[in-house]
């Protein structure tokens, strides 16, 4: 199989890697980037614990092929907090415990930004299905809505 | 002499009682003389069992002192999730 | 007894009871925390398991000579490499051959053999030329199915235990177990009304989003590390080194952050497998478990088959009880089915009680604890036996319930009498609940259960360490699990009478610290906890006897207040009072390091109550049900951190949730898991849920310094019979099977209107 050089950018900075064909976006961030904060859940698109965003688009890096992120910008956990500063989502999930064991954490986390970037003002309810993508088995989402909905509140007073 | 319940599927190995005397100043005591007594027991006592003293469950204390008048049970050994 | 009359609740908490961030929080918010996937070493190979695709077949031959000559393949492991070394001991060979298969694979998704290669295609390229000679078997994997005479036999050294005459064939049915008290025979002749009700459960997984990891490093003279997400580090270095024939201390084990595990990784599979392949290969081996392998391969709860018979009189009293329960736990022994018979009426006051269970083998993975193991299933059924029963008598179901609830006082179902219990709290303090008020909608109802569990110490050890700058470092044993490191600060800051930010709590490895059981059985803020207050203690101790030294008085002339040494008196001296830092400062001509162990085996857990509130909304035309208010009332003795209690009550709830209404396990006519993925065994989402409101009762339990009870499991208890009486009440059926799932509630709308 042969390798693929990949030229993209990652958290605002300009990255290149080799990758093979069939390796997956996650893999490449975790095994050759060291970026483990996006986790392997399922490996099958079903648990968002891979959750980045490939140009502002929220998706499961372990669906993506390492080479199809070439020419693209790509978000991920690492690249939430603006160095000492937490993201307010950051905050707030600390605020409210809204984490418990914490894997599933880093997905909801790029996923709930990026449904504010879109959506600023959301319902309980569209929270609720802008995050029905990322399971979570410790909390039962009570906490993680409550820290969503209080962050939204407060970019939008910012 | 201490009153220890065991419960009814041990029934089997001590003649038929649920309700047996044993001369015991603690846990370990009794656990070590049920053996002697009823041979029955041991495999039950050698995969684990915990023992309830006046309501309290305890899973490892042998050296628990036991009172002729403690209400004691022998349970299953504990084990969570 | 009124809640707030007692002495722990007198007392005036300084930091116990608030809600400060976490100690690990930022690491966890940012990607930084470290998982068991999330390590490398130099040189790591990738280890990958083989598994049988068959659910039961006796393995002639294995040949891994093709396998060992591919290029990049550095070590590879079958049963000729695991020697049987448990001494005898049977619940350790039943480890020994789950994490890998001996003369049978005993369900499909045994491990086989194990490879270590260069790379993950190596890895994968090389198990596909394992070649494996099966025969295959009939196999069985419904519980009351093995349980028929001419089932399939798995194991033919199991010879029922527990029942006279011991039987002379092999079977399935490895123990009969029976509690209770009083004559149920009796008891039944003096009720008016009986109800008997036969149920089944399927077998759910814990479904923690974390699959297996771990990364074994064995070198050349036998000394080996592992980095594992485990909830006891310790029961996994004591089980590998056992199994592999190694001294304890050779082995170093470190706890990675955990991504959950409500029990299931309270036990090893891949460990002792990554371990002998780092021993062949000499070089580091990561074996991570794909989510196919977690659910065909680690240990799910059992599934169930029980029969419930409960008998009132008129005026609503229970005369009697009665309950089979046939739990089966996978290929070896040990389903929960005796905790399962112990908890069944574990929350009434019962004159004649009887509980008998049965453990049952099938060719399964071997099941794993799962939260309360064994308890949910039995609550399902009683409870909705007793919502049954509390309407024959015309009583609501919470009136029913506190008429017959164990108090104080009461004989409990599996033998020993009840101390200061919170079930008649939560029950008094849920009819007050608006929930209870609130109105309906069309197609919805309410329904309600009562839970328990009984939460236990076990080996625990601490050691805490004072700073010179007076700061302290906190080392504990039992993996964080559910945010348990902010407890322990609080606890330590409470006790030292420092500010919380000035303790910083660690997961230590097993080299730096005593045994400590696993994070299980809701022990941690218990046990831990009463480790860290009593480690504190100590620490004090030690502190005003150096207070003591630099005034040149006696050490018991001094007292600790609020983070300061003070004479004791005025005939003391008139020294002003001297800060944990100003002592720490001169540790070192004082007498050196300044530290408080505790290490003991923890006893004195007190069990707990809770009961919960459920409406929901049954959809006439697909049979889906919405949770549309959930409540959880539970006592937690006393609440450390309240928003981590508060976030057991709603985790450990929508499990329950998911476990009643969607989650099964699916087995195809061949033995095969037919759903082992999140797509199909369906888990809740964000969507599917409200928010879960929770009451936190505290009746103190008698056995903790701040009169702490376990609370981690208990809310998983109650859930599955409150949905199960609220669908019935919404959608007028009552289904005795679970899951819930819409096809099954319209099968039941369908039998009900062709009765009509």
């Amino acid at each position: 199989m042969s390798n693929i050089h990949v030229r993209t950018k990652i958290n605002g900075d300009v990255v290149e890697y080799v990758c093979e064909a069939d390796e997956t976006l996650l893999d490449v961030l975790r095994n050759r980037l060291g970026l483990t904060g996006a986790k392997e859940g399922c490996g099958t698109g079903d648990c968002g614990a891979c959750s980045v965003t490939i140009d502002g688009r929220l998706t499961c890096s372990c669906l993506v092929l390492g080479a199809e992120a070439d020419g693209s910008e790509i978000g991920t956990i690492e690249g939430m907090a603006n160095g000492e500063q937490l993201h307010p989502l950051q905050r707030k999930f600390l605020e409210h415990a809204a984490l418990q064991c914490g894997i599933c954490t880093p997905g909801i986390l790029v996923a709930a930004k990026a449904l504010l970037e879109h959506n600023p003002k959301p319902t309980e309810t569209e929270v609720r299905f802008g995050l029905a993508g990322n399971l979570c088995r410790c909390t039962g989402y009570d906490k993680i809505v409550r820290a969503v909905m209080d962050a939204a509140q407060e970019m939008r007073r910012a | 002499m201490v009153k220890v319940v065991v419960w009814g599927s041990l029934k089997p190995h001590t003649g038929g009682k649920a309700e047996l005397e044993i001369e015991a100043g603690n846990v370990r005591e009794l656990l070590n003389r049920l053996g002697e007594a009823y041979p029955g027991l041991k495999p039950q006592l050698a995969r684990g069992v915990s023992v309830a003293i006046d309501g309290v469950i305890f899973r490892d204390g042998w050296h628990e002192p036991l009172r002729k008048d403690s209400e004691v049970f022998l349970l299953p050994r504990m084990v969570g999730g | 007894m009124p809640l707030d009359s007692t002495q722990q609740n007198k007392r005036d908490f300084k930091v116990v009871g608030t809600r400060p961030l976490r100690p690990d929080g930022i690491d966890k918010v940012t990607g930084r925390a470290k998982f068991g996937a999330d390590a490398t070493a130099p040189g790591m190979l990738v280890g990958r398991i083989l598994r049988s695709p068959h659910a039961h077949a006796r393995i002639k031959k294995i040949d891994t000579s093709k396998a060992e000559k591919l290029a990049g393949v550095k070590a590879v492991v079958t049963r000729a490499d695991f020697p049987d070394k448990t001494d005898g001991d049977a619940a350790l060979y039943d480890v020994l051959y789950n994490i890998m298969a001996r003369d049978k694979a005993l369900y499909e998704g045994h491990a086989v053999a194990a490879v270590a290669a260069v790379d993950a295609r190596t890895a994968r390229d090389a198990l596909k030329l394992i070649k494996i000679d099966y025969e295959v078997l009939p196999h069985v994997t419904d519980v009351d199915a093995a349980m028929k005479p001419g089932a399939p036999v798995l194991h033919n050294t199991i010879f029922t235990d527990g029942v006279e005459p011991k039987p002379k064939k092999p079977s399935n049915i490895v123990r009969r177990y029976e509690f209770g008290h009083g004559d149920v025979e009796a008891g039944f002749k003096k009720a008016d009304i009986i109800v008997e009700r036969t149920f089944k459960t399927e077998a759910t997984h814990q479904g923690y989003i974390e699959p297996h990891a771990c990364l074994a490093n064995v070198g050349p003279d036998g000394q080996g590390e592992l980095w594992v997400c485990t909830q006891g580090h310790f029961m996994v270095r004591d089980t590998c080194a056992r199994l592999l024939g190694m001294d304890i201390s050779k082995l170093r084990v470190t706890a990675s952050e955990i991504g959950g595990g409500f029990g299931g990784k309270t036990t090893v599979f891949i460990e002792p497998v990554a371990l002998a392949l780092s021993r062949k290969a000499n070089r580091p081996v990561k074996v991570v478990m794909s989510r196919d392998e977690v659910f065909k391969a680690s240990g799910p709860t059992a599934s169930t088959s029980i029969d419930v018979k409960i008998g009132v009189t008129k005026a609503g009293r229970i005369t009697a009880a009665d309950a089979t329960l046939r739990y089966q736990g996978g290929a070896f022994a040990g389903s929960p089915v005796e905790f399962g018979a112990m908890s069944t009426f574990a929350c009434y006051d019962l004159e004649n009680v009887r509980a008998i269970g049965y453990d049952v083998v099938t060719n399964r993975p071997k099941q794993a604890a799962y939260r309360a193991p064994g308890a949910p299933m039995a609550a399902f059924a009683v409870e909705s036996v007793i919502e049954e029963l509390a309407h024959k008598v015309g009583m609501t179901g919470i009136d029913f319930r506190i008429k017959n609830a164990a108090r104080e006082g009461t004989k409990s179902s599996y033998g020993p009498t009840y101390g200061p219990i919170g079930l008649l709290p939560t029950l008094e303090r849920a009819k007050q609940h608006p929930h209870f008020q609130a109105p309906l909608g069309p197609n919805q109802g309410r329904g309600m259960a009562c839970g328990f569990w009984f939460n236990f110490g076990g080996q625990t050890c601490v050691s805490l360490n004072v700073n010179i700058d007076g700061t302290v470092a906190l080392s504990v044993g039992t993996p964080d699990i559910g945010g348990s490191r902010a407890s322990m600060c609080l606890m330590a800051a409470e006790e030292l009478g420092i500010p919380y930010d000035k303790v910083r709590a660690i997961v230590a490895d097993t080299s730096s610290l005593g045994y400590n059981d696993v994070t299980d059985g809701s022990r941690t803020t218990f046990a831990t906890g009463m480790a860290t207050i009593l480690a504190a203690r100590d620490a004090i101790k030690k502190l005003t006897a150096r207070a003591a030294q630099i005034w040149g008085i006696e050490p018991d002339a001094v007292t600790w207040e609020k983070g300061y040494a003070k004479p004791a008196g005025a005939n003391a001296g008139n020294f002003p009072p001297l800060s944990i830092a100003e002592i720490a400062a001169q540790a070192g001509a004082t007498g050196g390091p300044i530290a408080g162990h505790h290490e003991y085996s923890a006893d004195g857990a007190g069990v707990s109550f809770a009961t919960h509130i459920c409406d929901a909304e049954v959809d006439p035309e697909t049979g889906a049900t919405k949770i549309v208010r959930y409540t959880v009332l539970q006592d937690a003795g006393k609440a450390v951190h309240p928003s981590y209690v508060e976030g057991q009550f709603q985790g450990g709830a929508v499990q329950g949730i998911g476990w009643a209404l969607n989650e099964e396990y699916i087995y195809g006519k061949d033995g095969r898991l037919q759903n082992a993925g999140f797509l199909d065994y369906r888990i809740p989402v964000c969507s599917d849920l409200p928010m879960i409101d929770t009451v936190i009762l505290e009746i103190p339990n008698p056995g903790h310094p701040y009169g702490v009870r376990g609370v981690g499991e208990t809310s998983i208890v109650p859930p599955l019979a409150t949905i199960a009486n609220a669908v019935s009440a919404a959608a007028g059926v009552r289904l005795t099977s679970l899951p819930m799932s819409p096809p099954k509630i319209l099968a039941a709308l369908d039998r009900k209107a062709a009765a009509e």
